[in-house]
């Protein structure tokens, strides 16, 4: 149908579905109601049963760890999936750069200010990284808000540079085993809940003194994880998309 | 109520984006009006969980027993953010093999989206 | 603070208005980091930091990054 056809029909749709939105939500119970008994109890058991300060990080790998597991493992499926779908179909191609810093005779060199102020910025941005996920069942924060900013250093690093020195700072092997380690690391640390005669994913360890490191049993350790598989995740599909953009196979234009 | 207003913009998030995915000319461009979308549920979700005058369920400088937000709607909501990403991304690769294949990037001229 | 979350709600309504009636392919990339700090603001107004946090790495930083870049490949010609 062509797109006049098409803009009618959809606005005819729009309208119902906002006439039905519109009647939806005056008719919803007033927000005395809304309130959740299951965030309650969340809240007042975070400090008592857990010893730790953040209640969201609780939620999500303790109170509800097994769809954290099912989240995680979309993200695992999709970075492989971008990986399938530019993967090399011939073997072996020869790839030269199209447009780098390094070709001579281009105009393309980072300035001195970039090149400065990124490679002071590395050292601040992986510690940064590394302390939201480790201090992630203390303060907002957690395994995947620190693992995509630990990602974000690599990608400084090539601003600083080129691609070549990316390509070999963060080795493609390198970032896969880590990747593929902090998806079991996750997997397994249930397992010790079985271990212990509980359910899976069970907080079976010491929790530890509230505000300390050490507070929350699993949870820092399920942060780690989930960092370590985050951060590799997104370094692969930077990866994946820079290699695509910069870089041409030979035998193409 | 605030609440009310949230759900009207998480609407009208909606609505608009579906608007620009289909009268959108551009692949990437559809792919932006997704993510629109999907931001009109994050505003949805923060709207459900939200209690006017709560704090955030963050007890490291207040007492345990103060009325705190929804983490419930927010542990929702924060994998779902960081899976959005990824996906986007392999619908990225996927538009960037059609143009590899098809040579078009107007959705009206990929054979399988015709119509 | 009923203001600020009334001010902040209108502004993420027109900033994704924004984004759906941009179609120039170079303000796209920007116009979704911009989308993605005024979303970021909007949860740290409505006490949600963790959900802030990670909205403005993913969303200002990762997402434009992978979309300049598919629009760049796109925008080499092929043979």
């Amino acid at each position: 149908m062509n797109r006049i056809a098409r803009l009618i029909v959809f606005l005819l749709g729009a309208t119902g579905l906002a006439a039905l939105f519109i009647l939806a939500f005056l008719r919803l119970p007033g927000p005395d109601d809304l309130r959740n008994r299951t965030a309650d109890r969340a809240n007042a058991l975070t400090v008592p049963a857990r010893h730790t300060t953040n209640a969201v990080s609780t939620v999500n790998f303790d109170y509800r760890a097994f769809d954290t597991i099912g989240e995680e493992f979309i993200l695992f499926v999709s970075v492989m999936g971008v990986l399938v779908l530019f993967r090399e179909t011939h073997a072996k191609p020869a790839r030269e750069i199209l447009r780098d810093s390094s070709t001579p005779g281009r105009d393309l060199a980072p300035s001195d200010a970039i090149r400065a102020w990124t490679l002071v910025m590395v050292a601040p941005k992986i510690l940064f990284g590394l302390y939201i996920i480790a201090h992630g069942a203390l303060t907002p924060g957690g395994g995947f808000q620190g693992g995509v900013i630990l990602a974000t250093a690599p990608l400084i690093l090539f601003l600083a540079t080129d691609f070549r020195t990316f390509q070999k700072i963060a080795s493609f092997h390198l970032v896969e085993i880590t990747e593929a380690f902090g998806a079991a690391a996750f997997v397994l640390i249930g397992v010790v809940g079985l271990f212990a005669q509980r359910a899976y994913l069970t907080n079976v360890l010491p929790m530890g003194t509230t505000s300390r490191l050490t507070s929350g049993g699993m949870i820092p350790l399920i942060s780690v994880a989930v960092g370590l598989e985050v951060a590799a995740g997104f370094v692969l599909l930077l990866y994946v998309f820079l290699q695509e953009s910069l870089t041409v196979e030979h035998g193409e234009a | 109520m605030i609440i009310y207003a949230a759900f009207a913009v998480a609407v009208w998030l909606l609505l608009i984006g579906l608007y620009g995915v289909i009268t959108s000319r551009h692949l990437v461009h559809l792919c932006l009006c997704l993510i629109v979308v999907q931001s009109a549920t994050y505003v949805l979700l923060t709207a459900i969980g939200y209690r006017p005058g709560a704090i955030a369920p963050i007890f490291a400088d207040k007492p345990p027993g103060t009325p705190a937000v929804d983490p419930v709607m927010q542990a929702l909501m924060l994998t779902d953010i960081v899976v959005e990403a990824t996906v986007v991304a392999l619908l990225l690769a996927i538009i960037v093999q059609i143009k590899k294949h098809d040579e078009a990037t107007d959705p009206d001229q990929v054979d399988q989206m015709k119509g | 603070m009923i203001v600020l979350q009334l001010a902040i709600l209108i502004l993420v309504a027109a900033t994704g208005t924004a984004v759906v009636f941009s179609r120039n392919a170079e303000s796209q990339p920007i116009g979704i980091s911009f989308y993605g700090l005024v979303l970021s603001i909007m949860f740290f107004i409505f006490q949600a930091p963790d959900v802030a946090l990670s909205q403005l790495v993913i969303g200002a930083v990762g997402l434009p990054l992978m979309i300049m870049l598919a629009l760049a490949r796109l925008r080499r010609p092929d043979r």
